[in-house]
C-alpha cells in the first residue's frame, strides 16, 4: 500500500501527512507540477496554503498539473483523502460537494477538537465504531463548511456526511455540525481537522487520527473490519 | 566621484538622521562631500538600528562563549550543538516601531525577518514565539488603541506564522501603562540545522557572482532603519506619515523563499547567504563584503523592480520583504537560477565580488556610488553611555483598580483575571502551535515549550521579562528574568544551552535610560555567566519612548533555550492525581514591593528590589529538573506575577483538580504569603517522599495535598476557598476582548 502526498509550493501539513501515512504503508511526496502519480495506491491533498491562498482557498490548486491527474484518478474510482487545505482544493475541483467559508469567528482558530463518527462503513473510516468519538485537532480560518438545504439532504441519505463536531465543538459554523464529508461514491473525502496531528500520544496526546490513515489501507487492501 | 546633479548638504544629512559630526566624518572618509545616494547608505550603515553605536560597548561586557555554543553573536542568528551534528539556531528580535505604526503588516513582518535570519544560515525554522508589550486593557482604564494594536499584532504574527508552517509555540504579554504609545512586538525563532552545513554570511572569492533572489524590489520600507527604528516615535498624526516606512509581508513567497534556500544550501550551490532586513541591500552587501573583507560591484539595472521608475537610491535603500543575497561560483549561477524557478522565485545575478574593499554601485554602465566597505560598516563613531541613576521617579504609579483593603479571596480572583495574568488562550488559539508534529509541550500545559527531536531528546525554550520589576531595579530585574527563563526550563526538566536577548529601552542618550541600559547589560552578563547560558545572539531596540507616555519600562527580553534527554518526560505544570503531595520548593522570599497586587493597588514602583543570591536559586532549579528528568515529580511550576497562590491556582487550573493547602509564615503577612513575589520559588507535586528529597539541594516545605473541586488555603489566622468554577471563570476574562 503506497501513499502519494501532494507537494505544492505553499504546503504546511506535507511532511506531517507524509508521516502519518509512513505508519501504516508506504509514502512518497507528489510534487504539484508534475503529473505521474508514481504508483501510488491512494493520494492525500494536505493541509496548508497551496499558492498563498490569497484569493480563496484552493481555487488556483485545482488547476495544478499533477490536480488533473488526481482528478481523472478520483473519477476512475481512486481514493483520495483531503485534510484542510485539501478539503478546500477537492470542494473547489468540485471531487467533493459543498464550499468551505470564513470561520464564524473570523479569526484563525486552533483546537483540539472532539468528533462523532457517523459513517464507519465507509473507506475512510472502517477502522472506527459507529457513533466513535475521535479527538483531533483542527486549525483554520476557512472551515465553516456550507452545502445549499437539498444537497444536505441528499448527503445525508447516501451517508456521505461521515464526521461530525461533537456538541459545543463547532467553532467555525459549519452547517449541521459537519466536520467531514464524502463524495457520493465514497472513495474522495475531505475534513478540516488535522488527523496526521493525532497520531503520536507524545505529540497531542492522541493517535485517533491514525484510524483515518488506517481506513484508507484496509480499503485498499482490501481488508474488512 | 561619481556624476550627481546636485549633492546633498548636511541639512540633508541632519533630515536623514546623521549628527554634523558624522556627516563631517562621512565627508572625510568619501574625500568630499558623498552624493544622495551614498549619503542614504551610509544614514543606514550608521543608524543606532544597524551601527548599535550605543549599546556596542556595552554588549562587549555580555558572555559569548560556552560548551554548547557553535555559532555566537555577528552571524544572522546563533546556533547551539544538540548533539547528533545537529544544531539549534535560534534568535530573537523587535519590529516595535512599524508595529506601532501598524501593528498587523509590523508584527508580521516581524515574524518574516526572524525566519530569514534562521534560513540564512542554513537552519529549518521549527518554532516561533513572541513577546508583546501593550498599554492597559482592563475595563477599569481601557485603551482602544492597546486593544487594536494586540488585536493587530496577534493576527499579524498568526497569519505568517500560520501561512508559513512554522509553529507558535510559546510566548508572553504584559499590558503596562508606560508601553501605551510604544508597544513592542519582539518575535524568537528556532531552527535545527546540521552543523556542518551551517553557512556564514561572509562574501569570498573574487570574481564570484552575488545573486539576488526571492520578491522583487519596491518602494515599501525606505527609510525603516533609520527614520522607525532609530527615533522616538511622535503623535499620532506624523506616525500616520510614517505608514509607508512599514513594510508589507507576503508569507507566501517566504514559503518559498525558504524551501528555495535550504535546497540550494543542500545542494552544495552558494558560498554565502544573507537575508534582506533592515537597510536592505545596502545593509546585506556591505556587511557581506565587510565580513569577508572583500569589495562588491553591484548594478541596480539588474535588480527586478516591481515598479518604473526607481531611482538607483530607491533601490539600494528599499526594505522590501522576503529577499536573500546569495555568493555564488560563476560554474553555479545557471544551476542557482534553475533551482530558484522550480521554487518559483524570481533570481537575478546583480553584481561581483571583487578585491577593491570599496562597495561600488552602478547603474547600466553608470558609476553611481562607490564608497570604502570599512568606512561604511565599521567606522560608524561609537558612543560611550552616560548613566546617571535619576533622584526622582522616572514612572507614575499605576491607576489603582483594586480597593487596598481587598480580602484575600477577592484579590485572588482580581489577580486571575488581571490582563498581566489571564489566561491567554484566546491569543495563541490563533496559532498553529502543532505543524511539524514535534510539538510535546503547549503554551498552558507546561511552563516551557518542549519540542521533540528525532532521538526522542527534546528542546525546551522559553521567553520572558517582567519590564515592571526591571524599572524597579534594572540590575536585579534583569537577573530575575534570566533565573526566569531558566525555571522555565527546569520545571520541564530542561537545563539552558544558551540565550539571546532584546533589549528594548528609551532612548540611550538621556542619562536615566543610560543608567537602566547599563544596570540592565550587568545583570544579564552575570546571571548568564552563572547559569552558564551565554548569549549567542540578539537584537537592540532604542528609542522606545511616546511623545506624552514617556519612556518604556525598560524591557530586556530574554530568550533562553534548553535540552532534555527525554522528551517523554517533558514536565507538566497542572496537577495530575488526586492525593498526591504538594511542595514550595526553593529559596523564596516573596515581597508585595514591585508585585501585580502591588500594581492593582496603585502603588508607585519601590527604588530597588531585595538582592538575590543567584546560587542558591540555581541550585534550586538543578534540584528540580533532575526530579522531573528522573520523573520523580508529576508536576512543576514556577511562582511568578501573583505569588504563590495564583502559581497554585495555575497548577489547579491546568490539571482541573483542587489543592488543599496552608500558607503562612513564609513571609511577614497574610497578604504577603499569598501574593508575595520573587525569584527562587516553585511549586511542585508528586509523592511525598520524592518531595522530601529534593531538600538535598534546596529548601522544601511541603504545604497540602492535590484534591476536591476548589482551592483552600489555610493563611494561620484565617483561609480562602474558591471553586475551580470560580478560578476559571476569574482566568478567562480576556475571552471578551477576541470575540
Amino acid at each position: 500500500m503506497k501513499f502519494g502526498v501532494i507537494q505544492f509550493p505553499g504546503s504546511c501539513d506535507d511532511l506531517d501527512a507524509l508521516n502519518a501515512a509512513k505508519r501504516v504503508g508506504d509514502a512518497e511526496l507528489l510534487w504539484h507540477g508534475e503529473r505521474d502519480l508514481k504508483g501510488a495506491d491512494a493520494i492525500v491533498v494536505p493541509g496548508g496554503f497551496s499558492y498563498g491562498d490569497y484569493l480563496r482557498a484552493g481555487a488556483i490548486a485545482r488547476f495544478a498539473p499533477m490536480m488533473e491527474t488526481v482528478i481523472d484518478f478520483a473519477n476512475d474510482g481512486g481514493h483520495v483523502l483531503g485534510i484542510c487545505n485539501g478539503f478546500q482544493v477537492l470542494c473547489e475541483a468540485h471531487l467533493l460537494p459543498g464550499a468551505l467559508l470564513g470561520n464564524a469567528n473570523r479569526r484563525f482558530t486552533s483546537r483540539q477538537v472532539e468528533l462523532e463518527v457517523l459513517n464507519s462503513g465507509g473507506s475512510f473510516t472502517r477502522a472506527c465504531a459507529l457513533d466513535e468519538r475521535l479527538s483531533i485537532p483542527a486549525k483554520h480560518s476557512w472551515g465553516r463548511y456550507y452545502a445549499d438545504p437539498q444537497t444536505l439532504a441528499a448527503m445525508d441519505n447516501a451517508g456521505q456526511i461521515v464526521l461530525r463536531y461533537a456538541p459545543g465543538e463547532n467553532f467555525n459554523g459549519s452547517v449541521h455540525d459537519i466536520a467531514g464529508v464524502s463524495n457520493e461514491r465514497g472513495n474522495v473525502f475531505g475534513l478540516m481537522p488535522h488527523p496526521e496531528h493525532a497520531v503520536d500520544e507524545l505529540i497531542g496526546g492522541s493517535t485517533d487520527g491514525l484510524k483515518i490513515f488506517e481506513s484508507m489501507r484496509m480499503t485498499v487492501e482490501g481488508v474488512h473490519a | 566621484m561619481p556624476d550627481s546633479a546636485v549633492l546633498p548638504t548636511a541639512e540633508d544629512a541632519l533630515a536623514l538622521g546623521l549628527t554634523p559630526e558624522e556627516y563631517d566624518l562621512v565627508c572625510e572618509k568619501q574625500e568630499g562631500p558623498p552624493n544622495l545616494l551614498e549619503l542614504a547608505m551610509y544614514s543606514l550603515l550608521w543608524s543606532e538600528h544597524c551601527a548599535y553605536k550605543h549599546s556596542k560597548k556595552l554588549l562587549r561586557t555580555l558572555p559569548t562563549e560556552g560548551s554548547h555554543v557553535v555559532m555566537g553573536p555577528g552571524e544572522n542568528a546563533g546556533a547551539v550543538d544538540v548533539g547528533n551534528g545537529l544544531v539549534c539556531a535560534f534568535k530573537v528580535e523587535s519590529h516595535n516601531h512599524p508595529s506601532a505604526v501598524e501593528p498587523f503588516q509590523g508584527a508580521a513582518t516581524g515574524v518574516g525577518g526572524i525566519l530569514r535570519d534562521i534560513f540564512a544560515i542554513g537552519a529549518r525554522p521549527i518554532a516561533v514565539l513572541d513577546s508583546l508589550r501593550f498599554g492597559e486593557i482592563s475595563d477599569a482604564h481601557p485603551s482602544s488603541r492597546s486593544r487594536y494594536l494586540l488585536d493587530g499584532a496577534v493576527r499579524g504574527i498568526g497569519h505568517y506564522g500560520n501561512s508559513i508552517g512554522v509553529p507558535t509555540i510559546g510566548g508572553e504579554v504584559y499590558f503596562e501603562g508606560p508601553y501605551e504609545q510604544n508597544c513592542l512586538i519582539n518575535a524568537m525563532a528556532l531552527g535545527l540545522g546540521e552543523r556542518e552545513r551551517l553557512v556564514r554570511s561572509a562574501a569570498a572569492g573574487s570574481g564570484n557572482t552575488l545573486v539576488l533572489f526571492g520578491a522583487r524590489t519596491g518602494r515599501d520600507g525606505i527609510g525603516g532603519a533609520s527614520v522607525l527604528a532609530s527615533a522616538e516615535l511622535g503623535d499620532a498624526d506624523t506616525d500616520e506619515d510614517k505608514r509607508p516606512t512599514v513594510q508589507v509581508g507576503d508569507p507566501f513567497e517566504e514559503k518559498k523563499l525558504l524551501e528555495c534556500s535550504l535546497e540550494l544550501l543542500e545542494r552544495g550551490l552558494i558560498v554565502a547567504l544573507q537575508d534582506l532586513g533592515a537597510a536592505g541591500l545596502t545593509s546585506s552587501a556591505a556587511e557581506m563584503a565587510s565580513k569577508g573583507e572583500v569589495g562588491i560591484d553591484l548594478d541596480v539595472a539588474k535588480i527586478p523592480l516591481r515598479e518604473p521608475g526607481m531611482q538607483p537610491f530607491e533601490v539600494m535603500v528599499s526594505e522590501s520583504q522576503e529577499r536573500m543575497l546569495c555568493v555564488v561560483e560563476p560554474a553555479n549561477v545557471e544551476a542557482v537560477k534553475a533551482l530558484c524557478e522550480k521554487w518559483e522565485v524570481n533570481s537575478a545575478a546583480i553584481g561581483t565580488v571583487t578585491m577593491t574593499g570599496r562597495m561600488r554601485v552602478f547603474d547600466g554602465e553608470e558609476l553611481v556610488g562607490d564608497m570604502p566597505v570599512r568606512a561604511l560598516v565599521d567606522d560608524c563613531p561609537l558612543y560611550d553611555l552616560k548613566p546617571e541613576k535619576p533622584t526622582a521617579p522616572i514612572y507614575a504609579p499605576p491607576v489603582a483598580t483594586l480597593a487596598a483593603d481587598t480580602p484575600p479571596r477577592e484579590a485572588l480572583l482580581a489577580l486571575l483575571g488581571s490582563p498581566n495574568i489571564a489566561s491567554r488562550r484566546p491569543l495563541f488559539e490563533q496559532y498553529d502551535a502543532i505543524v511539524q508534529s514535534r510539538t510535546v509541550r503547549r503554551p498552558e500545559q507546561a511552563d516551557a515549550a518542549v519540542l521533540a527531536l528525532e532521538d526522542e531528546s527534546g528542546l525546551a525554550v522559553s521567553i520572558d521579562c517582567n519590564g515592571r520589576r526591571v524599572a524597579a531595579d534594572p540590575y536585579t530585574g534583569t537577573v530575575e528574568a534570566v533565573l526566569e527563563c531558566a525555571a522555565n526550563l527546569a520545571c520541564v526538566g530542561a537545563e539552558p544551552l544558551g540565550t539571546t536577548n532584546n533589549l528594548n529601552f528609551g532612548n540611550p542618550e538621556k542619562g536615566h535610560i543610560a543608567w537602566q541600559l547599563t544596570e540592565s547589560v550587568r545583570g544579564l552578563g552575570e546571571a548568564c555567566r552563572a547559569l552558564e547560558a551565554p548569549i549567542v545572539g540578539g537584537n537592540v531596540s532604542l528609542y522606545n519612548e511616546g511623545a506624552t507616555s514617556g519612556p518604556i519600562y525598560p524591557t530586556p527580553v530574554i530568550g533562553m533555550v534548553g535540552r532534555l534527554p527525554d522528551a517523554r518526560k517533558a514536565g507538566r505544570l497542572g496537577f495530575v492525581r488526586a492525593g498526591d503531595a504538594i511542595a514550595l520548593v526553593g529559596p523564596f522570599v516573596p515581597s508585595l514591593a514591585a508585585s501585580e497586587l502591588a500594581k492593582l493597588h496603585g502603588e508607585a514602583l519601590p527604588d530597588g528590589l531585595e538582592e538575590i543570591d543567584i546560587e542558591a536559586i540555581r541550585n534550586a532549579q538543578i534540584a528540580v529538573r533532575e526530579a522531573v528528568r528522573a520523573g520523580g515529580l508529576a508536576s512543576a511550576h514556577d511562582i511568578a506575577e501573583g505569588g504563590a497562590a495564583v502559581a497554585l491556582a495555575e497548577c489547579c487550573l491546568a490539571g482541573g483538580l483542587g489543592a488543599s493547602v496552608e500558607l503562612a509564615g513564609i513571609a511577614a503577612g497574610m497578604m504577603a504569603n499569598l501574593f508575595g513575589e520573587g525569584p527562587g520559588g516553585f511549586v511542585v507535586s508528586g509523592g511525598e517522599e520524592e518531595l522530601r528529597a529534593l531538600g538535598e539541594l534546596a529548601p522544601v516545605r511541603v504545604i497540602g495535598t492535590v484534591g476536591g473541586a476548589a482551592l483552600s488555603i489555610a493563611l494561620g489566622e484565617g483561609s480562602l476557598s474558591a471553586t475551580l468554577e470560580e478560578l476559571t471563570d476569574a482566568h478567562t476574562s480576556l475571552r471578551e476582548l477576541f470575540p
